[in-house]
């Protein structure tokens, strides 16, 4: 059974189709990343997970529950931290921990909220009106608000926009551990080194289509985004090789290397004109580029 | 019944925790009201006969009060949430629309409630009105803050900003409980206007609870009762329709 599974889900508001028919699934133990540029679907695909959205077409489950025929069961099963920075401005920290375990019908749950406000670096503001948190520390209770009935699955919505690294590090530390646990993550950020390094798989969406979705090591693979960088004496390039400088600084020379294979061509194009190769680079592709040279295609 | 029971909780906490604003100040406004019109129309008036225009008049407040705050219970606290966004704490958890509706609309009857005591405890010096069918203020009570709680919830899911909401406030809420009988029996209107009273549920509400004091009133109880049962249905219809179809909620 999947973590989550999108069927061909689609949501027009008016004449505006939000999402096309994208279907792909989670699987239990993912830590996956849900990346594309604003406007590209991803916080409509979480609400209509979240049941806060409903879709135009397509079915939608989590934990094999469907969003809509079983509601109930489905939205005890994933804690979503919204994208916006919302919070209810009467109430204390931990008021709005034991409002919302309540609203899941749990009615005893001080340990775990304890353990959820130590986690997160709350306990000292467990008894702070929500209006009195800096920014930060309103995420870091909106994070808690997600976790108080202890989902198998986790939605976390640009979790870190805005935030500190602090935070960030206290964060990501305390959702790895919850993913080695067992819980499903599904994260959505503009920030891509955090995807890079915390998530397994990596799903992209532009303009309302899935346009990737693939294990994170395979994506890092795609060689289009990698380059060479070569240090030359003397400092020139030769003609054959102008179309793939990227930039030059001196002497050294960055060029593209869309498959390991043209280093023999380039090295080959520098012997033929004698110049000598005095060092060597070859240069990973970072997600940020994959996902731009995607996003561009 | 947890969820139920925690989200009514929550409401009636939030208007506790700002209880000056929700439930001391319409108590001053009502007890000015009934400075004001009991001095100037006490030796003038009187609305039934053996009845003082003073002790007619705290019914009146009393109830008028306790609708009006009932209506603003839910419907600010609903679109305070949709404006803030919080409201989103509330749509994520496994609430049904029946446990929506019902913390809700108890919610706003218990500050309807709270409010009434307040307005009669502190009108008390000025008269005491007998208590002749408590039963019947009971009920009339409890029907009356019901049904504006409810109309505050549909008011709350329809209006997008504090705009809309002012307007359905000023000019529904306000015009149809001032012009309920509660500073006046419709028997001293003329007859046009006594005819127009008859369309306004408000009316009966005011009717039956003052009957509930007195054992005097315009109209029948059981004829208010039956209007102010039929008008709390559809409303409870139309409401529980508008969250289970999350009209203006769930996008």
């Amino acid at each position: 059974m999947n973590a989550i599974q999108f069927n061909a889900v689609g949501k027009d508001f008016g004449a505006f189709t939000a999402l096309k028919e994208v279907s792909f699934a989670v699987e239990q133990g993912d830590f996956f990343a849900l990346l594309g540029p604003n406007g590209a679907g991803k916080t409509t695909l979480i609400s209509i997970l979240a049941g806060l959205t409903r879709a135009t077409r397509g079915t939608t489950k989590v934990m094999g529950l469907d969003v809509q025929a079983d509601y109930r069961a489905a939205r005890r099963a994933v804690g979503i931290v919204p994208q916006e920075l919302v919070f209810d401005p009467f109430f204390n920290v931990r008021e709005a921990l034991v409002f919302q375990s309540g609203y899941f019908g749990i009615k005893h749950n001080d340990g775990w909220i304890d353990e959820i406000l130590h986690n997160l670096g709350l306990t000292d503001k467990a008894h702070t009106n929500m209006r009195a948190l800096s920014g930060g520390m309103k995420r870091r209770v909106m994070v808690a608000q997600a976790l108080v009935h202890k989902p198998p699955v986790i939605v976390l919505d640009e979790p870190t926009a805005g935030v500190d690294v602090e935070l960030r590090q206290t964060l990501w530390s305390f959702v790895k551990s919850l993913n080695e646990k067992g819980h499903t993550i599904v994260l959505t950020t503009h920030y891509l080194e955090e995807a890079e390094t915390l998530c397994n798989r990596i799903a992209m969406l532009k303009r309302g289509e899935l346009i990737a979705l693939e294990d994170k090591n395979t994506m890092m693979q795609r060689g289009a985004a990698r380059s060479v960088i070569l240090k030359l004496k003397p400092a020139q390039l030769p003609v054959s090789l102008q179309p793939l400088l990227i930039a030059q600084h001196d002497n050294r020379f960055e060029l593209k290397l869309a498959d390991i294979k043209e280093l023999d061509a380039i090295l080959a194009a520098l012997r033929a004109e004698q110049i000598t190769l005095k060092d060597l680079e070859i240069t990973q592709p970072d997600l940020e580029e994959i996902f731009v040279q995607m996003m561009h295609a | 019944m947890t969820g139920f029971y925690t989200l009514f909780r929550k409401e009636v906490l939030r208007f506790w925790r700002v209880a000056f604003q929700t439930v001391a100040a319409p108590v001053l406004t009502a007890l000015m009201y009934l400075l004001i019109f009991a001095h100037v129309l006490d030796a003038h008036v009187q609305p039934y006969p053996g009845v003082q225009y003073t002790a007619f008049l705290i019914p009146g407040l009393m109830m008028m009060s306790m609708l009006q705050n009932a209506f603003a219970n839910t419907s600010s606290s609903l679109i305070q949430s949709k404006i803030t966004g919080n409201i989103v704490y509330i749509l994520l958890p496994p609430l049904s629309h029946l446990e929506f509706f019902g913390a809700y609309t108890l919610a706003g009857a218990a500050r309807g409630f709270v409010v009434g005591a307040g307005v009669l405890l502190a009108t008390l010096v000025f008269s005491i009105p007998p208590f002749k069918y408590p039963l019947w203020i009971i009920v009339f009570g409890l029907l009356g803050c019901s049904l504006m709680a409810i109309l505050g919830l549909i008011a709350g899911i329809w209006a997008e900003k504090f705009d809309q909401l002012a307007a359905f406030q000023n000019f529904l809420i306000m015009p149809l409980t001032f012009l309920s009988g509660v500073f006046y029996s419709i028997h001293s209107l003329p007859p046009f206007w006594q005819s127009v009273s008859h369309f306004n549920p408000v009316f009966y509400m005011i009717d039956g609870f003052r009957y509930g004091f007195f054992g005097i009133s315009d109209v029948n109880p059981w004829h208010s009762l039956a209007v102010v049962g039929f008008t709390l249905a559809i409303l409870t219809l139309i409401s529980l329709s508008l969250i289970k179809s999350g009209y203006k909620i769930r996008r």
